[in-house]
């Protein structure tokens, strides 16, 4: 329970901080991402803050020999660089271009109800079951 | 440059950092809310995936609860949410992470392969951005 809690309490103060510094604002993140007109810069501080809070505490935190309340630390392994890494980043940041929300962004701004949100996150999760259906078929492809 | 809001800008980013020493100190979780949110819908489910995204959908309603603005955007076309979304969906899964898990946490621990996924996505969503609102104009 304590564990449960304690990931809700990280999941309300991450999107906090995504309602502070605007991310949750797609008009922002498009300003951010639109260096062709009248660049907004602000979101590179966002990111530039948020990574120099995780490259210093990170490297204390790993040191303990296991979480506080789970038993392992569950890291991602692969070092390789690979098609399906680029190819997906890319596509990811074309989608993120259209409507100026990545996937934290735009479930908190599920909260307010606005039509373009719902329908963002719906197709959000569409997308990744998509994944799923066709790398599942690719596999049976390549086995069969 | 306009709208230049430097010091919220900077102390969001500070909770979204937090946030995520948090996740990994506590639940040994890395937070990168693709990876989070499509985990739901792939059983079998862990519990504290849930609550994540309760979190963050809560972290909203307070916001609203609290007189905060929320800038709503009027009259972006559904279609291109829907596309867009696809696309996010899609990307992320192929790619294994997006803002948080490749650029917060993944940077965050000095990933090679975060730094790649974050310079690409950085680029691909500058020149989407190009395309949509100034080659083909939809208002956004």
């Amino acid at each position: 329970m304590k564990a449960l809690v304690s990931a809700l309490g990280a999941g309300f103060v991450f999107g906090t901080g995504l309602w502070v510094s605007s991310m949750a604002n797609p008009k922002k993140v498009l300003g951010f991402l639109d260096i062709s007109g009248n660049w907004d810069a602000s979101l590179l501080l966002t990111m530039g803050g948020a990574v120099a809070v995780t490259v210093v505490a990170f490297r204390s935190v790993l040191k303990n020999e296991k979480p506080l309340w789970s038993e392992k630390f569950e890291l991602p392994t692969r070092r390789d660089v690979d098609l399906p890494l680029v190819a997906g980043a890319a596509i990811f940041g074309i989608g993120w271009g259209i409507a100026g929300y990545c996937p934290g962004p735009a479930i908190t701004a599920l909260s307010a109800l606005s039509t373009e949100s719902i329908v963002f996150v719906v197709a959000m999760i569409a997308g990744g079951l998509l994944h799923k259906a066709v790398t599942r078929a690719g596999s049976t492809v390549r086995q069969g | 440059m306009h709208d230049f809001t430097p010091i919220s800008a900077l102390a969001g980013g500070a909770l979204i950092g937090l946030a995520s020493v948090w996740l990994l100190a506590a639940n040994g979780r890395i937070a990168g809310v693709s990876g989070i949110l499509h985990g739901l819908f792939s059983p079998p489910v862990a519990e504290w995936r849930a609550w994540f995204i309760s979190g963050l959908l809560l972290a909203g309603l307070a916001w609203q609860a609290a007189g905060a603005p929320v800038p709503l955007r009027e009259g972006f076309p559904l279609v291109w949410a829907a596309a867009a979304g696809l696309l996010v969906g899609f990307g992320t899964r192929m790619g294994g992470g997006c803002t948080s898990g490749h650029g917060v946490c993944g940077l965050g621990r000095l990933s090679a392969r975060s730094l790649v996924a974050v310079i690409v996505f950085m680029a691909s969503g500058m020149a989407s951005v190009y395309v949509t609102r100034h080659l083909l104009g939809v208002a956004s």
